[in-house]
């Protein structure tokens, strides 16, 4: 119960504003289509570098926390899913809103989200310092196989050509690998002094996510493309309270979904979304219903969404592995701070990770109370041309790099990688593993330097990195990821027709 | 293969191949050996994958990415026009806040569907324009203290 010890600690003036600020501000930031979580917080990394490590955290996991809620807000009053997480929500949501009863699937989103956050941020709490005591015994073999697990799940996973994914995946650990070598201090692929001191991890983030985003918003021109908010109706608090506890089963299913899945690196709210909708679907008297308004789909969909937050860090927090984006980006607001996650994460900084994961915590409540009285706000601000998002996010991407170290070559670097990743994105690339196997390569690489050096005094390379049952386990998962998502792709070519994946892909691109 | 001319992406593939390749060349020819041991792990794996995407695309065989429509070219090219001027040029030598300011307003202007021959959509423009400077030069300059090249004026 070492969580309720630092309970107070989010309840300090500054810490508790933040906390505001950070729901308040990702509620808004969430209902933007095309502001994604991973984008959110990657532009508010440089905003956190003048506050203490904790107080930094609790912005970023606040805004994590919102913007995956935030997002259901455009799902229903425009039908444009403010990020994938919310794919689900806008089924039954748009339909209930257009039937007019908006306000209540604006209640039930949101109070279904907070039960469902609440559930996987108590998951967090008891399995990290269970998982951060068992991860105590990992050498360096272990780490650097759950590096290549970590790059290897989500290139696999989270693409739609597992080719593709592996080699994103690649792309991202070789850039982690330009600058100096730490221990023999040799020059490697600097071919422009801007990447003498190696490619710094936030810019990069900034530039991986958001420089797309701005692309993709020219592509569309000068089009007027605003989709009509509609109007809700007023509808009382209590009776979306009695509606949430009548769905219980709905509730149930996609919050133990929404929490399994997000255990799972690699796999996002979108998935969490999905599955919890199709498996309400399936186990609902009222299946029928499904798609044509239905509350038990908007609770399934958020519910499963906002429970994958929490239990997206457990990795992250116990053995330094993000197991998502958002994650990999919670993780270089960490690394700002001199603050290395791991399995003595807990021991060294008690403080720092219990005042984090209890501000999620309080961050859920907060989300649900302001969610309901913003909504129609945050549906003003979905409403945003694209233009102004465009330049609003390429002025904020270009001032939050050059911050990290005052330097114009990190604002070459944000736009060269973003510019690159863009067109990446349109052949089937896809930024997650790239942020994964840069974040995740010096990791792998110190740990596979430092096995290899006790290897050569013991027992042999092969010996050390092949054998023994966590590193076989390690090697499976692995292995069995690749072909898994083999399958599936075969699998899925062979029911898919052609206008089916074209469909898809526009809808997610 | 979607309906994006097979080219494209035997061009993109193409490209990302020479760039594993080189990576790898790189990692095997580069001294010390020591210091290119994981890059030569990497690069191997990056090389192979590019080369069979590559080959992918050459027999025509690709199944993902939807490339790049003439449509979207077209819309795309003046604003990135404008955003890598801006980054790579105008930043640094005119200054962020000059630089920032000019490149906003002609990006609303090219993206703005309010109609260009209306002066209050100018004045709009405009109006967003500084508004967005006075908060970014509020944030940046006066609550994180980032010192940018040349400050405010040219």
């Amino acid at each position: 119960m070492e969580f309720l010890y630092y309970m107070g600690d989010v309840f300090t003036p500054i810490n508790f504003g933040l906390l505001l600020l950070g729901t308040i501000g990702g509620l808004i930031l969430g209902a933007t289509p095309g502001l994604s979580p991973t984008m959110a917080v990657a532009l508010l990394i440089p905003f956190t570098f003048k506050l203490e490590p904790q107080q930094g955290l609790i912005l970023l996991g606040a805004a994590y926390t919102s913007t995956v809620a935030g997002g259901a807000v455009s799902a229903i009053l425009l039908k444009i899913p403010g990020a994938p997480a919310n794919i689900a929500t806008t089924l039954d949501g748009h339909t209930m809103a257009t039937k007019g009863e908006g306000a209540k699937a604006l209640q039930l989103s949101f109070i279904a989200s907070a039960i469902g956050g609440l559930f996987g941020v108590f998951l967090l709490i008891f399995l990290t310092p269970v998982l951060a005591q068992w991860a105590l015994a990992f050498g360096p073999s272990h780490l650097f196989w759950l590096a290549i697990l970590g790059v290897t799940v989500i290139g696999t996973l989270d693409s739609s050509s597992v080719v593709k994914g592996l080699l994103s995946g690649c792309i991202g650990l070789w850039l982690a690998t330009i600058g100096f070598d730490d221990i023999m201090g040799a020059q490697r692929f600097i071919f422009h002094p801007a990447v003498s001191g190696g490619i710094n991890v936030i810019p990069a983030l900034i530039g991986l996510f958001a420089i797309p985003q701005v692309i993709t918003m020219f592509t569309k021109g000068r089009r007027n493309d605003d989709a009509e908010v509609i109007s809700v109706k007023k509808h009382p608090i209590r009776l979306a309270f009695v509606e949430v506890f009548k769905r219980k089963t709905a509730l149930a299913i996609g919050t133990i979904t929404g929490s399994i899945i997000g255990l799972i690196p690699g796999v996002g709210g979108q998935i969490a979304g999905l599955v919890a909708y199709d498996q309400s679907k399936k186990f609902s008297k009222e299946s029928d219903k499904f798609g044509t308004g239905h509350s038990e789909g908007v609770i399934a969909a958020e519910s499963a969404n906002n429970a994958m937050v929490g239990p997206s860090l457990v990795p992250l927090l116990t053995l330094s592995i993000p197991g998502s984006p958002t994650a990999a980006v919670l993780l270089g607001g960490l690394l700002i701070h001199g603050i290395f996650p791991g399995p003595d994460l807990f021991m060294n900084y008690p403080q720092v990770a219990w005042t984090f994961i209890d501000s999620m915590l309080i961050g859920q409540l907060l989300m649900c109370i302001f969610g309901l009285y913003i909504a129609g706000l945050a549906a003003s601000v979905a409403r945003v041309p694209h233009a102004v998002m465009a330049a609003i996010v390429l002025g904020l991407a270009v001032f939050g790099s050059y911050s990290v170290q005052n330097s114009i070559g990190d604002v070459y670097v944000m736009a060269t990688l973003g510019l690159g990743m863009y067109f990446l994105e349109r052949f089937g690339f896809s930024a997650a593993p790239l942020v994964l196997g840069l974040i995740l390569g010096p990791i792998a690489e110190a740990n596979f330097i430092q096995g290899s050096m006790i290897a050569n005094a013991t027992v042999g390379k092969a010996t050390y990195f092949f054998t023994g049952w966590l590193n076989w386990l390690l090697i499976l998962i692995v292995s069995a990821s690749i072909a898994y998502s083999v399958w599936m792709e075969i699998m899925a070519r062979r029911y898919t027709t052609k206008d089916d994946a074209v469909a898809k892909e526009e809808a997610l691109s | 293969m979607t309906d994006l001319p097979r080219n494209q992406h035997i061009v993109a593939s193409g490209l990302i191949a020479a760039v594993g390749v080189s990576i790898a060349y790189i990692s095997f020819t580069q001294e010390p050996a020591d210091a290119f041991i994981f890059p030569r792990l990497i690069s191997s794996v990056f090389a192979v994958l590019a080369i069979w995407t590559f080959g992918k695309a050459i027999l025509g065989r690709t199944k993902v990415g939807n490339g790049i429509s003439y449509d979207a070219m077209r819309n795309m090219l003046p604003g990135l026009i404008v955003a890598i001027i801006y980054v790579y040029w105008a930043a640094k030598a005119f200054g962020f806040y000059t630089a920032t300011a000019i490149a906003f307003f002609i990006l609303l202007s090219l993206y703005d569907p309010s109609p260009h021959s209306e002066l209050k959509s100018w004045g709009k423009r405009l109006l967003i324009a500084a508004g967005f400077i006075a908060v970014m030069y509020g944030l940046f300059a006066q609550l994180l203290n980032v010192f940018t090249p040349q400050e405010i004026f040219f």
